[in-house]
């Protein structure tokens, strides 16, 4: 797997994340993964929607982490379909 | 095109079935939401155009009508030239904009619109207007209801740029095609 592009979305509030990454998504090539980093606990179920709905995309992978100012973040890694 | 084909122990292709076959195909709902957007106060034209967004960065086809309360948000100005006492007395007592929208509890006067912007903005949520002009860029079509702006004494000259005009068939023809529906 190639290396996931890296989306910072912390900070931001439905329904930026997924439009962030339907914009990062639109920039790049098939096949691309995409690393979201969002600190809204909704952002969870939201990405698993995201995908539900169409099929250009797909979750590969969803982790919970802290960043470098101690904020609780929701990585969401995303395959753009071929 | 003719096709031919044999069929052994089965039975021929019928072109009753392909027809009925191609009409299912029409009638399934596509990748697409349609709004009707009634009210006219600031949280509800907000939770509109969230889903209007979040349904565009899913990819889908989205058209909002805006009719009666609702056509406040896409005026740019008031007009009250060539209008009748009463469509004057609309038009100061309506909001003259997106962002002179009430909100639909405690907006005393607009304070408390005053407050809920105050508030988004502190918790970093994006204003009503930084929404509609995503909503804008990323392609969802904006459709004026002709018969309230009637009403009301609307006329186009009041609409931003960019609106399109049509009536419950321009509604209909989009809704009996979506898989989301909804009256806000």
């Amino acid at each position: 797997m190639t290396d996931a592009t890296l989306l910072d979305a912390r900070g931001l509030k439905c329904p930026m994340p997924i439009i962030r990454a339907k914009k990062s998504m639109d920039a790049l090539p098939p096949g691309a993964v995409l690393r979201v980093v969002s600190t809204d606990p909704g952002s969870v179920l939201d990405f698993q929607g995201w995908v539900k709905s169409g099929a250009a995309y797909e979750l590969v992978g969803q982790e919970e982490g802290t960043d470098d100012q101690g904020r609780r973040t929701f990585i969401h890694l995303l395959r753009k379909k071929t | 095109m003719s096709i031919r084909a044999e069929v052994k122990g089965g039975r021929a292709p019928r072109p009753d079935l392909e027809s009925e076959i191609d009409a299912l195909k029409k009638a399934q709902a596509e990748h697409r939401v349609t709004l009707v957007v009634f009210s006219g106060e600031l949280d509800r034209h907000l939770a509109a155009l969230v889903i209007a967004t979040g349904a565009a960065a899913m990819g889908m086809s989205v058209s909002i009508f805006y009719t009666f309360w609702g056509l406040s948000a896409l005026k740019k100005a008031r007009v009250f030239k060539g209008k009748t006492l009463k469509e004057r007395m609309f038009a100061a007592l309506t909001p003259k904009g997106l962002s002179r929208l009430p909100v639909s509890r405690m907006n005393f006067g607009g304070i408390g619109r005053g407050l809920l912007k105050k508030m988004m903005a502190e918790r970093q949520v994006s204003s009503i207007e930084e929404l509609f002009a995503l909503a804008r860029e990323m392609g969802v079509r904006f459709i004026a209801c002709t018969m309230s702006m009637e009403v009301m004494g609307i006329t186009t000259a009041e609409l931003i740029d960019g609106v399109e005009l049509g009536g419950v068939a321009t509604y209909l023809g989009d809704a009996a095609r979506s898989k989301v529906s909804l009256f806000i």
